[in-house]
C-alpha cells in the first residue's frame, strides 16, 4: 500500500513499539503531526521547549529502557533539542530524535528555518541521518532504532526533509538490519574471562565498582551474586547507583568527587578493582595517575573504545555487563575475608554523612535524606545538577533498581523536572520525585505546564539555598569566597505552581519536612514543595578537583586521615 | 610513550558525510592527522582510506577504536607494523632554465619519477614511492626553486595475499 513519509515514519514508531513521543511542531513537521493524528496507540506529549523534548525522552527511556522519542521542527526546535542529545550521548541513554528539515529543493540555500542538525549533532550522537529519499524511509527507521538500543545506547536522530514527509511510495518495514560497520556486542573472549577470575582468585581486598553499564544491561542479580559469593564491596559510579541495594552490607555507596569516605577509601586500599559498565569518568577516578593505586584493574564494558581510554587495566573483557558477569561466576572461587569486611565496615562507620548547616535553616541534606528515605521500591528519583544531586547522591537508599535518574556526564542544569515527566509517563503506577535546584528549575520550570496538561502527579522538592550552590561551594572553598553571580532570585515558588494549577507548600522547619512528604505523597495530583534551606551549606565529603582519591575534606575542620 | 607515525587502513561505506565524521572524530579527540587518502576500492560502495596519524602505542590504539564505533566504519587496521607497501605520489613544478635542465632530467631519472609537463622555464615532476624517497628527491630539487607541489598522502596495503583489513 502506498504511504506518505509522513504515515510510513508513523508505521515504523508503531512496529518499534514506540508509545509515547514528547516534542513541539512547527513549519517543517506539519505533514507529520498531520500524520500522527491517525495514530492515537502513539501518546502525543507537547512540552513546552524543545530541550525538554529530549530530557524527557531521556527520562523515559533510562527508565523503561528502551529508546525514548523526540519530535521539534528544523532550524530552531532542532537547535533546541541539542543541549538534550548532548546529555544522552553522555550518559549512553538510547534516544531517537527527529527533526523536520526544509524541502530537499531548499536545503544549502538558507531556506528559512534551515539548520545543518546533523551537522551539528556530529560530535554528540551515537548516529545520525538525513533522509534524501522517501524510500530510504522505513530502512532508516528500522536502523535508528537498532542502533539506538543496541550495545552501548545512544542518541541516533532523523532529519526528515518536509518534501519526503509528503513523498510516496510503498511501505515495507524490513525485518533486519544490514550494518556492516556497526559491532554493537562481542561475545566475551573465554581466555579474557579466564584471565579476570584468575585474578579476583588471586586478590584479598577486592572492590567492584560498579558503573551504569550494569542497570543497561540489567546485571542487578549476577553483580549481587558476585559480590556475596566473592565477597566484595561495591562502590558505584554516580550513574552506576541503583545497580545494588544500597542497604546491603556490602554497598559502601558512590566514589569520586563527592564520594564516601568508605567508597574512596575502599578503591585506594584495594588489591583489585572489578570496574563494571563504567567509563572511569574522571569524576569518579579523579587524579587517575594515582587512582586504585594498589590494585590490579580488572575492566568489563561493552565498548571496546573504553578500555584504556582513562584508566588502563590490567585485564579487560569485552562484552555486555550481565553476559560477562554469567561467565565469570563460576569460575570465580567463593571466598571469606573477615579483616577486609571488617576494615570497610569501620570505614563507613567511622564516616557518617553530617548535615552541616551554618545556620538554624533547614539543612539540605537533611531535607534530602528524608525524601530518600521515604522513597520505597514503587518510587523513582530524579535529579537536577548541583548540591542537591550530590546530596540525593550520597543519601540514595531506595531498595528499587534503577531508581535514581541524574544527568552524570553532561551534568544538565534543568534536566530535572523534563526527565521526571518521561520516567512518569514510562511508569505510570511509580511515584516520581524531583530534588531540584532553586537555580537548575529556573532553566525548565515551564514544563510544570506540561506536567499539568498531561495529568502527571510529579512530586517536587525544590531545595531553595538562593545559590547556584555548587558554585557557591566551589568559590567558598577555593576562590577565598569570593561570590560572584552565584546569589540568585527566583519566583515564590508556591504561588508560581498556584499560577500552574499545582497544590504547593513552603518548608522551613525540620518537624515539617515529615507531614509534608506524606501530604504530598498522598495528594493524587502534582504536588510542589519549597524548601527554605541554610544558604552555605556545602557538600562534604569532598576531593578538591586535581586531587587524587584519598585526599578527602571530610567537613570544613576535618581531613580524612 | 614514544611518538611515532601510524598507518591505518579504514574500509568505509560510501556515503555523504563520512568524511566529515571520520575527520570530526580526530578533531574532537584531539589527534592530527597527518595525511589522508582516500578513494574507491576492490569492494562495491566501500571506499579505502589510509590515514596516517602520529602519536604512541596507546593513543592510536584509541583512535583506531573511536574509529571503529562509526557506523559507516566498516572495519580499520592499524598496519604500521605489517609488511606493507605504502606510496605517496607527489607532483612537484621546479624552476627550470635551460641550462638546470639536463641536471634536473637526471635526477628524476634516477629517481625513477617522470616528467609530466614541460614549459619554457619550468618542469613539473611526477613521483611516486615512499616519503622518504619523496623528501629526498624534494632535497635535491629545492636548490632549482620548487614553484608549487602537490602530495596525495600515504596510500597502502600490506604485502602478501592477505587483506589488509580484518573483517
Ligand atoms: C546548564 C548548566 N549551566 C551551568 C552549569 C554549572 N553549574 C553546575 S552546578 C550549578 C549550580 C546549580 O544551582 P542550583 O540548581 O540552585 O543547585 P544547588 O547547587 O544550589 O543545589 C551550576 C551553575 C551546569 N551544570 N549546567
Ligand atoms: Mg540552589
Amino acid at each position: 500500500m502506498n504511504r506518505t513519509g509522513a504515515q510510513i515514519l508513523c508505521e515504523s514508531l508503531v512496529r518499534e513499539g514506540v508509545e509515547v513521543i514528547f516534542g513541539i511542531s512547527g513549519g517543517t513537521v506539519i505533514p507529520l503531526y498531520d500524520a500522527f493524528s491517525e495514530y492515537p496507540q502513539i501518546r502525543r506529549v507537547l512540552v513546552r521547549h524543545e530541550q525538554a523534548a529530549a530530557h524527557a525522552a531521556a527520562g523515559y527511556a533510562r527508565t523503561k529502557q528502551k529508546a525514548g522519542v523526540c519530535v521539534a521542527t528544523s532550524g530552531p526546535g532542532a537547535t533546541n533539542l541539542v543541549t538534550g542529545i548532548a546529555d544522552a550521548y553522555m550518559d549512553s541513554t538510547p534516544m531517537v530524535v527527529i527533526t523536520g528539515q526544509v524541502a530537499t529543493s531548499f536545503i544549502g540555500k538558507d531556506a528559512f528555518q534551515e539548520c545543518d542538525i546533523t551537522g551539528i549533532t556530529l560530535p554528540i550522537i551515537k548516529h545520525n541521518y538525513l533522509v534524501h529519499d522517501v524510500r530510504d524511509l522505513a530502512r532508516i527507521v528500522k536502523e535508528a532504532f537498532h542502533i539506538a538500543q543496541t550495545g552501548r545506547p545512544g542518541p541516533v536522530l532523523i532529519d526528515i526533509p518536509k518534501s519526503v514527509q509528503m513523498a510516496v511510495t510503498e511501505f515495507e518495514y524490513p525485518d533486519s538490519v544490514d550494518l556492516p560497520g556497526y559491532k554493537p556486542t562481542a561475545e566475551p573472549d573465554y581466555s579474557h574471562v579466564t584471565c579476570a577470575a584468575e585474578l579476583l582468585n588471586r586478590a584479598e581486598r577486592p572492590v567492584i565498582m560498579a558503573g551504569r553499564g550494569v542497570i543497561v544491561s540489567q546485571a542487578y542479580e549476577e553483580l549481587r551474586q558476585l559480590a556475596e559469593m566473592y565477597q566484595a564491596p561495591v562502590v558505584h559510579t554516580m550513574l552506576g547507583l541503583g545497580s545494588f541495594p544500597p542497604q546491603h552490607d556490602l554497598d559502601l555507596g558512590m566514589i569520586g568527587h563527592h564520594g564516601t569516605v568508605a567508597a574512596n577509601k575502599t578503591v585506594q586500599a584495594a588489591d583489585l578493582v572489578l570496574a563494571v559498565g563504567t567509563r572511569f569518568g574522571d569524576r569518579a577516578t579523579m587524579r587517575t595517575r594515582d587512582f586504585a593505586p594498589h590494585a590490579v584493574v580488572v575492566h568489563i564494558d561493552i565498548d571496546p573504545a573504553e578500555i584504556g581510554k582513562n584508566v588502563i587495566p590490567f585485564a579487560s573483557v569485552v562484552g555486555d555487563a550481565k553476559t560477562v558477569l554469567n561467565m565469570l561466576i563460576p569460575l570465580v572461587q567463593p571466598a571469606v575475608r573477615p579483616e577486609w569486611i571488617q576494615q570497610i565496615r569501620t570505614w563507613r562507620s567511622t564516616h557518617p554523612l553530617v548535615p552541616c548547616a551554618r545556620t538554624s535553616k533547614l539543612s539540605a541534606r537533611t531535607v534530602i535524606r528524608n525524601v530518600c528515605r521515604s522513597a520505597d521500591s514503587h518510587t523513582v528519583i530524579v535529579t537536577g545538577v548541583g548540591q542537591h544531586q550530590m546530596f540525593t547522591a550520597q543519601e540514595y537508599m531506595s531498595p528499587r533498581t534503577n531508581g535514581l535518574i541524574s544527568s552524570g556526564g553532561l551534568g544538565t542544569m534543568g534536566f530535572e523536572l523534563p526527565a521526571a515527566i518521561g520516567a512518569q509517563l514510562a511508569s505510570p503506577e511509580d511515584a516520581v520525585w524531583v530534588v531540584a535546584g532553586d537555580g537548575g528549575f529556573q532553566m525548565t520550570m515551564q514544563e510544570l505546564s506540561t506536567v499539568v496538561q498531561e495529568g502527571l502527579s510529579i512530586k517536587i522538592a525544590i531545595i531553595s539555598n538562593g545559590y547556584l550552590g555548587m558554585v557557591r561551594q566551589w568559590q567558598d572553598l577555593f576562590q577565598q569566597r569570593n561570590y560572584v553571580d552565584v546569589a540568585l532570585h527566583a519566583p515564590d515558588f508556591v504561588k508560581l505552581a498556584d499560577a500552574y494549577g499545582i497544590t504547593a507548600m513552603r518548608v522551613e522547619t525540620e518537624e515539617e519536612i515529615g507531614p509534608a512528604l506524606r501530604k504530598a505523597n498522598e495528594h493524587s495530583g502534582p504536588f510542589l514543595i519549597d524548601f527554605v534551606v541554610d544558604a552555605e551549606e556545602n557538600v562534604y565529603p569532598m576531593v578538591a578537583p586535581g586531587a587524587s582519591l584519598d585526599c578527602i575534606i571530610e567537613s570544613p575542620e576535618k581531613v580524612a586521615a | 610513550m614514544e611518538e611515532k607515525l601510524h598507518t591505518l587502513v579504514a574500509l568505509v561505506q560510501d556515503e555523504p558525510g563520512v568524511l566529515t565524521r571520520i575527520a570530526g572524530l580526530f578533531r574532537r579527540r584531539g589527534f592530527n592527522i597527518e595525511s589522508l587518502s582516500v578513494g574507491h576500492c576492490e569492494q562495491h560502495r566501500l571506499s579505502r582510506m589510509t590515514i596516517v596519524v602520529k602519536g604512541d602505542d596507546a593513543e592510536v590504539d584509541q583512535v583506531t577504536r573511536q574509529l571503529d564505533k562509526l557506523i559507516n566504519v566498516v572495519s580499520v587496521t592499524d598496519i604500521t607494523r605489517c609488511d606493507m607497501v605504502a606510496r605517496e605520489l607527489a607532483l612537484i613544478k621546479v624552476t627550470a632554465t635551460s641550462e638546470d635542465r639536463s641536471e634536473i632530467m637526471q635526477m628524476v631519472d634516477i629517481y625513477r619519477a617522470k616528467i609530466v609537463d614541460v614549459a619554457p622555464d619550468s618542469v613539473t615532476v611526477e613521483i611516486t614511492g615512499g616519503e622518504d624517497k619523496i623528501d629526498s628527491l624534494l632535497t635535491l630539487l629545492r636548490p632549482f626553486g620548487i614553484t608549487e607541489m602537490a602530495r596525495t598522502g600515504r596510500t597502502a596495503l600490506i604485502r602478501g595475499a592477505k587483506s589488509s583489513i580484518n573483517n
